[in-house]
């Protein structure tokens, strides 16, 4: 049987720069293959690619053949007509994605007329169709809604609607749930699923998690700088990975029903380099015992938070955004704090830093009523208690120098010259960046070098309690290991605690002493680490639990770490 | 002018690391101002605007108003007066160089004045918010809703016109329009990661005003700020060409007003003092593009 899509050794560069190179490919009818790979190494690229949709610096050479069709020899006008009709694509930020002063009904009416020529009447009968199909609530009724109506599932949902609209024959989804909660990621790809069966159509699948790979795949393609490194069904890859980059991703990324745990395991690590030919190459760590001894249980707690409330105000009144919350966090303890978007979880973080005023309660930091305190009286308790942020390309100001920035958080505390330049670059070695780094600005790093800088900002001070806002979701599976491991040096040799704010259940799990689930503002359920993994007691954490995708086989080299 | 609140953005001395650059000496602002080949020709044009302007009673000592030859000499028929004279025997070219002072400062003060009173306002608007932000909105849309030119008139005719009186009218006149670019910059920096991690390090309003977000605020600032200059310059020529300029002090208005009459007989009358707007306000946009792109650390491009 000839595939539905067949890539030829594809070649597509950018003005100095190579984004994918010898690229072979085929995607078999009602298949879904998966294609994965970390942020740069093209997979975005080759999917742009098929729906010729690159801009015009780019160059692109090789066959894609679908169908038997030469894409790449094929007039705009004809493409145009296979676009959104033979093969469709949705996208990763269902936030951007819809078109803010249409309708979504008008949106979906719009793909059917334009393809299928139907009748005003017929395409909103359509569009209902189809938005029931992906399960929206009410059909009839939402079809007149705009996109900020609707939350980020619903939008990615109408943004499935509107690709599925003609029935294509192929559908590229890159990285459509990354930009979206847990629960809400597990339904969106069984609607795929779904749609993919019903509708006999292939399904390409773009991300960077191995977890949804394991669970939704029939094929998986692994991507590396450019090039395919190895093709394999999904079972054969999760048992015997045969590229060492495979292994590595597949080591590297965590996975909720490993049990392992940062006091007992160092994470394995993928670290980039650049070969003398300027090529990219990577060397592999293995996963290795390490010890780290529980804290002793100390009398007071660093941080501890009693009964708070915060509130918002918005439109129709104020909004309990943290809703009566207690926490102690113990000198040298990790506190996960576990919840999806909108539970209130950055809420609580800001009031812990007082960024935020809190309506109720208190926060005692070693102890000292801290709630009420004025600015002035607030700095210099500052330093003990410091912050990393989620996106590491938002929290640093672009317009100063990396030295800039660490030096004028010693000068606002009012450290000496002298004092302030060894400071930095004590800050600097220790999250291993080089020197040179302190004179360049934070657009010539990539992200996972950023969140090092953030780090940084965060130490220098020499705190003795961080929060971590969701410091790995923005980065590569590879490069979450490297910032993890970096994270758990940093608290063995400073004595740290943390309070680790996570969406990411398998992180948690290797990160944190103690767990707390948010919901809705409450805190549902706590518990210690094993406890709360093993036999979770709170409905909302089970449901947590089963979202995450399950692993169709464990990777043996983790096996044997765990044993 | 602008310069001031960059000060603080530069490498502490002692710090900058060793460069190979031409222009190692410098800041990397500077050096990638000079290596910008259009910043550096209107940096070069206006300075030797400024220069003529600064020595202008060397060139051409004494009254530019007094009268020194016949009446309309065209440009090239006496070799004393090589730009010619106007219908008075007035010498065009010291008009020309004597007017430079004038145009270029009343085009500077005037938009210093509005600069300071604009980002100011559009500063604390923007970054306090609340009632503050609602009083000073409605205090900038009542300055706006008046008709810029018509307001510089009326502030004008209030006292007796001189060149400080314009320079305040104008400025006066003019500062909503930064006062809402600042705000608006300000509104959406404020709610910025990077302001919340300067918050949380204990930073002070001040120093997150100045040090955080002032200098991501800058750019559209800069370049309005180019363009203002230019239309405070022309604002002044319009003053003056209504006979509302200052009577003592010859400018590019007041001669381009004055030879309006005879523009079929004597062009060159207002084709000179034309050509000398046109080409200061030409300088000050290509600075104020190439201080943007320098200002900018991913515009620099650092060899």
């Amino acid at each position: 049987m000839t595939p539905l899509l067949e890539i030829g050794q594809l070649n597509i560069s950018f003005p100095g720069h190579e984004a994918v190179r010898a690229f072979d490919l085929s995607v078999r009818a009602s298949e879904t293959l998966a294609l994965v790979g970390e942020s740069g190494c093209g997979k975005s690229v080759t999917a742009l690619s098929l729906m010729r949709l690159l801009p015009p610096s780019a160059r692109v050479d090789g066959t894609l053949l679908f169908e038997g069709v030469d894409l790449l020899a094929l007039p705009l006008s004809r493409m145009r007509d296979l676009r959104g009709r033979a093969i469709s694509m949705i996208f990763q930020e269902p936030m951007t994605s819809l078109n803010p002063v249409l309708s979504i009904g008008h949106q979906l009416e719009e793909v059917l007329r334009r393809h299928e020529g139907l009748s005003a009447r017929a395409a909103r009968n359509r569009a209902v169709e189809l938005l029931d199909l992906v399960k929206i609530p009410e059909p009839a009724r939402r079809v007149g809604d705009f996109a900020h109506n609707l939350s980020g599932g619903q939008r990615q949902r109408v943004m499935i609607a509107m690709a599925v609209a003609c029935r294509p024959r192929l559908l590229i989804a890159d990285e459509p749930t990354t930009a979206l909660d847990v629960t809400i990621q597990a339904q969106i790809l069984e609607l795929l699923d779904t749609l993919r069966r019903e509708f006999s159509m292939s399904l390409l699948l773009i991300t960077h998690d191995l977890g949804l790979v394991g669970q939704w795949a029939d094929r998986v393609a692994v991507m590396y700088a450019g090039r395919k490194v190895e093709e394999a069904p999904t079972q054969r890859l999760f048992e015997h990975p045969a590229h060492p980059y495979s292994r590595g991703l597949l080591g590297a990324s965590l996975h909720i029903e490993q049990d392992l745990h940062y006091r007992s395991t160092r994470l394995p690590e993928i670290r980039h380099e650049t070969g003398e030919d300027g090529e990219a190459t990577f060397r592999l760590s293995e996963a290795s015992p390490q010890r780290i001894p529980s804290p002793p249980v100390s009398v007071t707690p660093i941080l501890s938070l009693r009964d708070i409330r915060t509130h918002y105000p918005t439109p129709r009144g104020k909004l309990a955004a943290v809703d009566g919350v207690s926490l102690d966090i113990r000198h040298g303890q990790t506190i996960g704090l576990v919840g999806e978007s909108g539970c209130g979880k950055s809420t609580l973080s800001k009031t812990i830093l007082r960024l935020l005023e809190p309506s109720e309660g208190s926060i005692l930091l070693d102890g000292r009523d801290i709630t009420h305190l004025a600015e002035t009286q607030l700095r210099p308790l500052r330093r003990k208690v410091q912050m990393i942020f989620q996106d590491p390309f938002a929290s640093l100001n672009p317009r100063h120098s990396v030295e800039t920035i660490l030096d004028s958080v010693l000068r606002v505390h009012g450290l000496p010259w002298a004092e302030r330049r060894a400071r930095v670059i004590e800050a600097i070695d220790r999250v291993g960046l080089a020197r040179q780094s302190l004179a360049r600005y934070p657009h010539e790093f990539s992200g996972g070098q950023r969140q090092r800088i953030g780090i940084a900002r965060a130490l220098i001070l020499k705190p003795s309690l961080v929060i971590c806002d969701e410091p790995v979701s923005a980065l590569d599976v590879s490069i979450q290991a490297q910032i993890l491991n970096l994270l758990v040096d940093l608290k063995r040799d400073f004595g740290l605690s943390y309070l680790f704010i996570s969406h990411d259940l398998s992180v948690v799990r290797y990160i944190a002493d103690e767990v707390f689930v948010m919901h809705d503002g409450k805190f549902v359920e706590h518990g210690d680490r094993r406890r709360i993994w093993e036999s979770p007691r709170h409905e909302y954490t089970r449901t947590l639990i089963q979202a995450v995708p399950a692993r169709k086989a464990p990777a043996p080299s983790l096996d044997q770490v765990a044993a | 002018m602008a310069s001031s609140p960059l000060l603080p953005t530069l490498p502490l001395p002692g710090q900058t690391p060793p460069q190979r650059s031409p222009f190692g000496r410098f800041s990397p602002q500077i050096r990638a101002f000079l290596r910008n080949p259009a910043g550096v020709a209107g940096a070069s044009l206006l300075l030797l605007m400024l220069l003529m302007a600064c020595a202008a009673s060397l060139f051409y000592p004494g009254d530019p108003l007094d009268m020194v030859a016949q009446p309309l000499l065209r440009p090239g028929q006496d070799a004393h007066f090589p730009l010619g004279t106007d219908s008075l025997g007035r010498d065009v070219a010291a008009g020309l160089v004597h007017g430079s002072r004038v145009s270029l400062l009343i085009g500077f003060s005037a938009v210093s004045i509005s600069l300071v009173i604009g980002t100011l306002i559009g500063t604390l608007a923007g970054y306090f918010g609340g009632r503050l932000d609602d009083l000073l909105v409605h205090v900038t849309e009542l300055f706006q809703t008046m008709p810029t030119f018509l307001f510089v008139i009326v502030l004008v005719t209030i006292g007796q016109p001189s060149v400080p009186l314009i320079s305040l009218s104008i400025g006066i006149a003019s500062w909503p329009t930064i006062a809402r670019l600042a705000r608006a910059e300000f509104r959406s920096l404020r709610e910025s990661d990077f302001v919340m991690a300067a918050r949380s390090l204990g930073y002070s309003s001040t120093r997150i005003i100045f040090h955080e977000i002032l200098p991501n605020a800058l750019p559209p600032i800069i370049v309005t700020t180019s363009v203002m200059v230019a239309t405070a310059i022309l604002n002044e020529s319009a003053l003056s060409f209504l006979g509302l300029g200052d009577p003592n002090r010859v400018s590019w208005g007041s001669m381009i007003g004055a030879g309006r009459e005879m523009l079929r007989t004597a062009w060159y009358l207002t084709a000179f003092p034309g050509a000398m707007i046109v080409a200061a306000v030409l300088s000050l946009n290509l600075v104020g593009d190439a201080l943007n792109d320098a200002l900018n650390p991913r515009l620099r491009n650092t060899p």
